[in-house]
């Protein structure tokens, strides 16, 4: 077999197990958005703050996840392993 | 298909580095000229300003008022002076995460630029942590106990990377995401249907980002800044 073609195959494959770190964040996204609703129904009032708490929270969960995307992208676009041949 | 941000001319050459002239470069000389027109058309109104504010004034009024509340509401009085660093910030990443809706590619898509506006920000956390605690700054590292000082140092030296990976992530799945389905498409239906993800992943993840970035500096700094008490 072509070993180019073998880790360049694994490579693709890697990718994609990549972005299985997508579910953990998703997780705890809906886990904090859930909970978002629930003080905003109990506390109609502070809708604001909980609101941009929620997001920035949200947002650094989503961190994760990005460091995912980078490895897959990395892995597709810019392949390391290649030029170890 | 490459979604890279491609060379368009060379610049110069410096000490055998070749110095192109890139897509990100020309996107972000396009958001700086936008943002200095702004802010020359704002002062030359600003000699027509009155006390009793009127149209053009009031929504200028409203900006600097919403930010200067937020600024004090997030970083406290004492560091109110911030502000004006972080509305430029701000508005530097929200034009630039917008260009992509006029077929720029935005610059946030690029490593370089975020490292750079992660880079200073991780220059004010500890210029002004040094310069407003001085020992207790030092002594920082070494709480609760001694032994967790590679702990700290790491959790600092974590908190650029993160802010620099997290803008340029957002916004380069944006990029490529919106680039596929305009790929995938035909010609007669490009004009329609991406609008969806143009909303999304420009106008709502671009101002959250934009607003995220902004939150977490204000936050880092106030911490190292001000501290626990």
């Amino acid at each position: 077999m072509d070993p180019k073609a073998f880790v360049l195959g694994c490579s693709a494959l890697a990718a994609g197990i990549c972005t299985l770190s997508g579910l953990g964040s998703g997780l705890g996204q809906g886990i904090a958005a859930g909970k978002a609703a629930e003080a905003v129904g109990r506390q109609p009032e502070a809708r604001g703050a909980v609101m941009s708490t929620m997001l920035v929270g949200a947002a650094v969960a989503e961190t994760c996840s990005v460091y995912g995307l980078i490895i897959a992208l990395i892995l597709l676009m810019a392949n390391p392993l290649v030029s170890m041949l | 298909m490459s979604f890279a941000n491609d060379n368009l001319a060379v610049l110069f050459e410096w000490n055998g580095t070749t110095v192109y002239l890139t897509q990100t470069l020309v996107s972000t000389w396009v958001v700086m000229g936008a943002l200095i027109l702004l802010a020359i058309v704002v002062r030359v109104w600003l000699s027509r300003f009155k006390n009793v504010p009127k149209g053009f004034q009031n929504i200028i009024e409203i900006l600097v008022e919403t930010m200067s509340n937020f600024t004090k509401s997030t970083m406290g009085e004492k560091l109110e002076g911030f502000g004006g660093y972080f509305y430029s910030i701000f508005a530097f990443i929200l034009f630039s995460n917008y260009s992509g809706l006029v077929g720029l590619r935005p610059p946030t898509a690029d490593l370089a630029t975020t490292a750079a506006l992660a880079l200073s920000t991780f220059l004010l956390i500890h210029g002004s942590g040094i310069y407003m605690r001085r020992g207790r700054y030092i002594k920082d590292y070494f709480s609760p106990y001694p032994i967790f000082f590679p702990i700290n140092l790491m959790g600092e030296l974590s908190k650029p990377i993160s802010l620099a990976f997290r803008l340029f992530g957002n916004m380069l799945a944006g990029v490529i995401i919106v680039g596929l389905v305009y790929q995938m498409l035909p010609l007669a239906l490009r004009f329609v249907l991406p609008d969806v993800l143009h909303a999304y992943f420009d106008i709502f993840a671009g101002a959250l980002q934009a607003f995220i970035f902004t939150v977490l500096s204000m936050t880092f700094i106030q911490q190292k800044a001000i501290g626990d008490s």
